[in-house]
């Protein structure tokens, strides 16, 4: 039997917090992250921001994609997958990967958990069901699509070790970052992960849709001793270009979704070498970057500090000589750096420490609009990572 | 001491041999594993009936490369022709057969308006032909170039176009993609002659008289034309003399041939071809391995799609190869009597396709995933001329029948009876009394071929030669210049350019990519 | 006065295109159309009191933006509505919703498979590659592959250019996509059938090929290479009917000085010492002018406007052998009140789109086997659409009309002319298919005009009825459009060109055949181009 024809008449979905989400956007500011509508502020993105480096922030990662991969090739599977090894990551274990083409070009990036032996849960921003099936030729695995099935929030921030104790998540301080267990909260179970998307001590809970509000409000009187606050994706956005995170769509271009074939980049092209193990036998787009380590990249993903206090959003990119060499692909004020950051696309061999580099910024005060070229500086790492995030089990707030 | 690795060769069917006593004859040593007890792949003389002997699979040469006939000197290793340049008898339903060869209508009932149109045809057709021919022995060229040097090769092909002159290539880039239905109508009235043709495009391919492209597998059925080949021919004591010739050349040049030694996987280690593991666990460490296994079983089978990338993968997984052509062995107490065909002709190509309409309609069921009702068929009578393959005075008929799809529904233990007794009441429609002169009959389906000749879909070519499988897309780009994305591991078969038919330009073009004399 | 400079024979949209450029040029044009209305096959008419009915091409999207721009057809009177979705009903009752909203689609696919849902995504990223590169042929003429002159090699290195940006893998992936069948094709991306079914038609309409005719995978390029406000593959109503794009032309033509007239059948081109003289219309008068464009048909054109004594033979040989083959045609039909379609209920937004109902590729198969023996389509293939849901101009207040396009039907019958009581039986047939999914439609018929390829090409003049002016096949595209050596619009007359749908690229009310004419016309005259370049898609 198909599914009901009827969805068609709720065109946007709800996530299983949107009871909750709803009662809580007091400036009732939404959009839409595909199937769902989420909040893009609650009550004030810079006190959301706020609460997040200062307490801690929730934020709803339901819409996120999830997809379930089992069977007795599993791990042989997710190696020829990703590209990094997938050995590594034991059971309640986290992973950070991309996975590429045949022509070495990143189709997505997400985290990979591994649940038990044989089973992992692939999250990404991007639907993968097409590209993981059709990898999966020739291996016995089985992929599902579970993002209906999941439920799932962010806690990021200084206090959400203390706010996850004060839930009765005993022994959570010793959770190590990339770790996750399961614990039993009121009868239901609950899986914790160490892992977010702001670059802070953070962590993922993940439930069954069914416990979504319930987990909600337990959250939130467990947290509210501790500054607790919900968090809409503009206040996540700041953070994530803080930590000098990527995202699909908007730092790179999904491989699988271009249409103009010289749009990709490699992840090489996005910093993310790291994640690249020749000493794996085999995975796709191995024999292409195995060619791009050798003939060298064309771009390069740069993290850059911009003079100024203009937020260097949509700008180009110059040398010393004033040739364009990139562009900007996502920036913004940084409350925690106190400077104009910007994460930018440039064409190799700029993009070192020493080259000098210019951002037309185009910026509009009083409907005036004003043309700035500011000097920026090759940043090395994120932008802002507290020790906290690396820490286990994490300093008291 | 260890010996220098070998370069080990899977499959002695044509073009695994032809590969094998190249590389052999450049010095490297060589083993090929071949999974049955004899050589010569689909390519062999078998004994269906008692005393009775026949080419099994492929049944005529048409295409075999004289560069390789010369170079091997088969002849001397008793490469023998029982006839050459067969002609082609279209048979008539309704009386006298039509008689052709490649280059003129030589009796039956035609107008003369078609005999001179006819005679044109043949020398555009083969004209065009032999552009196709020229590409044999090369190496497809690749369409993206980094230097200029890069574009030489696909300049070469587009010089061969030119040579055409002017108009002859206007005509050429208007058919090539054509179906042979519409260019036989423009060109001719009888529906007999444009039967002929268009069993002659289709044969061995998914494809109907109306299908676009089947004008393509036209022209690669005469790029014989290139070498001056004139028609199919019968080797003596059949097609699998062609192999066992091949088989003493690769011998003399020193090949060793392990016979019943049936791969089960290409070892893989970091990217490269270590070798092979025959079934029983034996290990064959190599220096490269070439492959005349289809592509499927090559690169899904004996590799696996672990040790691919992921696209490519999906590339060979939709490689079509659903073969479509079946085979009828009848041995016969008496020669067959055809009707309207006269004695002199009846050793010759008998053709069952009595219009381009028939031959299309042929075609409907299969899409269908069922048997033609009304099936077209390429016969020949090998005694006529080789009194090798019977005892005196009886007969062999050897028939490619189509359209019999690999995949046919309910399965062929279901169809094969009936089926069987179809094409029997054909050819009695045609000879008549043949059924009684019947001693014994074989029909071997495509389930059958791919079954005992180990060729997935039981596809003739491996992989249908249509234009979007074709050169540089043959069988799927990244491989389509015999060197496949493992290293060191090759593809010497009919799956690869080329394509199939009994050329071996595929093995001799793969051994020296092997040998590094291609870039 | 009957000196001109340019005569455009043939009033539809093509020709209204040339001569609207032609007059922008400054020339004296005039279109000379047989019909009493103009519009050619692009026409809106009045057939039952109150029901106006796009009778032949009845939806837009194909009507190349410069164009519309270039000679304002707004300011003329057009405007195009971009209409929702489509749906393909299947035999158990159910339905695929082809919905506007791309994940309401998205979950609409999924419940056929999951997979699927998330392979339409890649389908439709290499469906619009392939758009990019055919785009950006559309408003160029073609070059002859076969010429030394700068300016073929330079096209050539255009089109060159054009493949090189697909990068090795795409080049290949175009050539197999050019001589793939829509059915292969869909295979390497979809498992479910009824998937399959859903994109299917487009690769063959209008097209006597079957789904796994090799060729048909660029005939489905042919219906998504256009676009509605960026909007790529979106297809939209000419408010007011079709008729209403022929009008706006028409408007271009005369704002511009340009004269269109009907009622006047062209008997033949005269010409005199290797050039075109002028035109003589049935009626005996004759009309100069050194420039004649045909919008016709190449085999109208070269077998109907000329005494075959008159042309190479080997030309009249090559327009005997041009394919251009009926294979569908068109119901048009007035309804009292909206059909209810039980599968979708009341309300449903895809009524206001095009309902299919063959939903599974054997089905289109054998639909085509029909044809290839000489009978329409059993079990057809119909693109049904209510222009009334979107566009309240074309029939009264709670009425409808109802647009059916039926594919296959042959041009002639197993040899034989069509008669009444055929044209009745194979209206019964595509009654009966839609009444299987709309219970009372039949009873809400007020009027119905049946159309088969032999009305197409006694009214429109469509040889064989065939709606493109010639198959899209490779062997009659591009610089093979309509014949090898004629593909760049000029005929074997000095002073003659062709400007209709038989030229490059091709059918569809595109209007891109007539304005790439017109550019060759204003060449040879030494004139500046009156017509835009196309734009250019980075």
């Amino acid at each position: 039997m198909r599914p009901p024809r009827e969805h068609y008449r709720e065109v946007v979905r709800r996530t299983p917090f949107h009871s909750r989400t709803t009662r809580a956007n007091e400036l009732n500011l939404w959009h839409r992250w595909r199937d769902y509508t989420v909040a893009d502020a609650y009550f004030d993105v810079t006190l959301e921001y706020t609460a997040l480096r200062n307490a801690c922030a929730v934020f709803d990662i339901s819409p996120m994609t999830k997809h379930r991969i089992e069977g007795p090739d599993a791990l042989s599977f997710l190696n020829r997958l990703v590209t990094r090894d997938v050995a590594r990551i034991g059971p309640g274990r986290v992973g950070y990967c991309v996975w590429c083409d045949d022509g070495g070009q990143v189709i997505d990036d997400g985290t990979l958990f591994h649940l038990q032996p044989g089973s992992y849960r692939l999250c990404s921003q991007e639907r993968q069901l097409d590209w993981l099936t059709r990898s999966a030729l020739g291996f016995n695995v089985s992929i599902r699509e579970e993002t209906e099935e999941v439920a799932a929030l962010a806690l990021q921030g200084p206090t959400s070790c203390t706010v996850l104790r004060a839930l009765g998540l005993d022994g959570i301080e010793t959770l190590a970052p990339f770790a996750m267990r399961t614990y039993a909260l009121a009868g239901a179970e609950l899986l914790v992960s160490r892992t977010g998307y702001t670059g802070d001590l953070g962590y993922e809970l993940w439930t069954a849709p069914a416990q979504a509000e319930a987990l909600w409000d337990r959250l939130f009187q467990a947290g509210e001793a501790y500054g607790i606050r919900p968090m809409g994706t503009h206040a996540l956005e700041m953070a994530r270009i803080e930590a000098g995170y990527i995202q699909a769509g908007v730092d790179f271009l999904p491989a699988d979704r271009a249409v103009r074939v010289d749009r990709t980049r490699s992840p090489f092209e996005l910093d993310l070498g790291w994640l690249v193990d020749f000493s794996k036998p085999n995975f796709t787009g191995r024999r292409a970057l195995l060619d791009e380590q050798r003939r060298g990249s064309r771009y390069r993903l740069v993290r850059l500090d911009v003079e100024g206090n203009k937020p260097a959003k949509d700008a180009y990119v110059y040398d010393d000589r004033r040739n364009v060499i990139g562009a900007v692909t996502s920036a913004l004020w940084s409350p925690m750096a106190k400077s104009s950051i910007a994460l930018a696309s440039v064409r190799m061999p700029w993009g070192r420490p020493t080259d000098e580099l210019w951002a037309e910024i185009y910026y509009q005060k009083e409907l005036k609009w004003n043309r700035l070229n500011a000097r920026c500086r090759v940043v090395k790492g994120a932008f802002y990572e507290p020790a906290r995030r690396r820490l286990t089990p994490p300093p008291a707030w | 001491m260890t010996e220098a690795r070998p370069t080990v060769v899977i499959g002695a069917g044509h073009n695994g041999l032809v590969a094998a006593a190249y590389l052999a004859r450049a010095g490297r040593r060589v083993v090929v594993v071949e999974a049955a007890g004899h050589v010569g792949g689909a390519a062999v003389t078998r004994e269906f009936a008692p005393h009775f002997r026949v080419s099994a699979v492929a049944h005529l040469t048409h295409l075999l490369d004289p560069v390789i006939v010369r170079e091997l000197a088969l002849e001397r290793h008793g490469l023998a022709f029982a006839r050459e340049s067969l002609r082609t008898v279209a048979l008539n339903p309704d009386g006298e057969a039509v008689v052709l060869d490649q280059r003129a209508v030589v009796a039956g009932p035609v107008a003369e308006p078609d005999r001179a149109a006819y005679a044109e045809f043949m020398v555009r057709m083969r004209r065009f032909a032999a552009v196709l021919g020229r590409q044999h022995r090369r190496v497809p060229p690749r369409l993206a170039w980094e230097r200029w040097t890069d574009a030489l090769p696909a300049a070469a092909v587009g010089l061969d176009l030119r040579r055409l002159g002017r108009e002859e290539l206007r005509e050429f880039l208007r058919i090539v993609t054509m179906a042979i239905y519409d260019v036989a109508d423009e060109a001719f009235e009888s529906p007999i002659l444009k039967g002929a043709v268009s069993l002659d495009a289709v044969l061995g391919t998914r494809l109907g008289a109306r299908s676009g492209n089947s004008v393509f597998t036209y022209l690669h059925r005469l790029s014989g034309a290139a070498w001056g080949l004139g028609g199919p021919s019968l080797p003596r004591g059949g097609v699998g003399s062609v192999t066992d010739a091949l088989a003493a050349a690769s011998r003399l040049a020193g090949a060793e041939i392990r016979l019943a030694s049936p791969v089960e996987a290409v070892l893989v280690r970091s990217g490269r071809a270590a070798g092979v593991r025959l079934a029983g666990g034996e290990v064959i460490e190599a220096a490269a391995v070439l492959s005349s296994a289809d592509p499927h079983t090559t690169l899904l089978g004996l590799v696996g799609a672990r040790h691919l990338e992921a696209e490519f993968a999906q590339r060979i997984h939709h490689l079509r190869a659903t073969g479509t052509a079946a085979k009828l062995h009848l041995a016969l107490r008496a020669p067959p009597a055809f009707r309207g065909v006269a004695a002199e002709h009846a050793g010759e190509r008998l053709l069952i396709s009595p219009s381009a309409t028939y031959a299309d309609e042929a075609f409907n069921p299969a899409k269908y995933r069922q048997w033609s009702e009304h099936p077209v068929l390429e016969i020949t009578v090998p005694t006529m001329h080789d009194a090798t393959l019977a005892p005196p005075g009886q007969h062999v008929l050897s028939a490619v029948v189509q359209y019999a799809p690999y995949d046919i529904a309910g399965g062929w233990d279901a169809a094969r009876a009936p089926f069987e007794a179809r094409l029997l009441a054909l050819l009695e429609q045609y000879a008549p009394g043949i059924g009684g002169q019947v001693i014994a009959a074989q029909l071997l389906t495509p389930a059958d071929i791919a079954r005992d000749y180990r060729i997935a879909g039981g596809h003739w070519h491996h992989a249908e030669l249509a234009i979007d499988q074709a050169l540089m897309l043959r069988p799927v780009p990244g491989a389509a210049r015999y060197a496949t994305p493992i290293d060191g591991l090759y593809l010497c078969g009919a799956g690869s350019h080329p394509g199939g038919g009994l050329i071996g330009a595929a093995g001799r073009n793969a051994a020296r990519v092997a040998l590094g004399e291609e870039p | 006065m009957n000196r001109f400079d340019a005569i455009v024979v043939g009033g539809g949209h093509n020709g209204l295109t040339s001569a609207a450029f032609l007059a922008r040029a400054g020339l004296r044009v005039v279109v000379l159309e047989r019909n009493p209305y103009i519009g050619g096959a692009t026409v809106s008419r009045e057939l039952h009191p109150g029901w106006v009915y796009s009778n032949c091409s009845y939806v837009c999207s194909l009507l190349r933006p410069e164009i519309y721009r270039s000679l304002e057809l707004g300011r003329h009177g057009l405007q195009i509505v971009p209409y929702g979705g489509g749906v393909t009903f299947t035999r158990d009752g159910d339905v695929l919703g082809g919905y506007v909203d791309k994940e309401v689609r998205r979950r609409e696919i999924a419940r056929y498979s999951a997979r699927d849902a998330d392979a339409y995504l890649r389908y439709g990223r290499d469906v619009m590659r392939q758009c990019r590169l055919v785009r950006s042929l559309l408003m160029r003429t073609p070059p002859d592959p076969t010429s030394w002159r700068p300016r073929d090699l330079r096209e050539m290195l255009h089109v060159g250019r054009e493949f090189a940006r697909l990068g090795e893998a795409g080049i290949y992936d175009t050539i197999r996509f050019y001589t793939m069948s829509i059915a292969d094709y869909l295979g390497e991306y979809f498992e479910s059938d009824v998937v399959k079914a859903n994109f299917a038609g487009s690769g063959i309409i209008g097209t006597a090929l079957g789904v796994q005719s090799p060729g048909t995978a660029y005939v489905l390029l042919h219906h998504y290479m256009g676009d509605v406000d960026g909007q790529a593959g979106a297809w939209g109503f000419a408010r007011g009917g079709m008729g209403a794009v022929s009008r706006a032309l028409a408007a271009a033509v005369q704002a511009h000085g340009g004269e269109v007239r009907s009622d006047a059948p062209v008997a033949r081109i005269r010409t005199r010492a290797g050039r075109v003289v002028g035109v003589a219309l049935e009626n005996g008068d004759e009309l100069d002018a050194p420039v004649v464009l045909s919008a016709l048909d190449p085999k109208r054109t070269f077998l109907g406007l000329f005494d075959a004594g008159d042309l190479d033979p080997r030309l009249v040989k090559r327009a005997r052998d041009f394919k251009i083959r009926g294979s569908s045609g068109k119901l048009n039909i007035a309804l009292d009140g909206l059909p209810s379609f039980p599968a979708l209920g009341p309300k449903h937004p895809l009524l206001a789109g095009d309902m299919h109902f063959l939903d599974s590729l054997e089905r289109f198969e054998r639909a085509y086997d029909d044809w290839k023996r000489g009978t329409w389509s059993q079990d057809p293939y119909l693109d049904l659409l209510m222009p009334t849901m979107t566009d309240p101009t074309m029939a009264p207040p709670g009425k409808h009309f109802m647009s059916v396009f039926v594919q296959y039907v042959p041009h002639r019958l197993a040899g034989r002319e069509w008669t009444d009581a055929d044209r009745d039986a194979f209206r019964r047939t595509v009654f009966a298919q839609i009444s299987r999914y709309s219970p009372d439609f039949e009873k809400l018929v007020v009027h119905a005009e049946v159309r088969t390829p032999q009305e197409l090409e006694a009214e429109v003049g469509l040889t064989e009825g065939n709606i493109f002016h010639g198959e899209l096949t490779f062997d009659q595209l591009l610089f093979n459009r309509p014949f090898p050596g004629f593909a760049q619009y000029r005929g074997p007359f000095r002073g003659m060109y062709l400007c209709g749908s038989g030229t490059h690229p091709g059918g569809g009310v595109m209007a891109a055949p007539g304005a790439n004419a017109a550019r060759e016309v204003l060449r040879d005259l030494r004139r500046g181009s009156t017509v835009p370049e196309g734009w250019s898609d980075d």
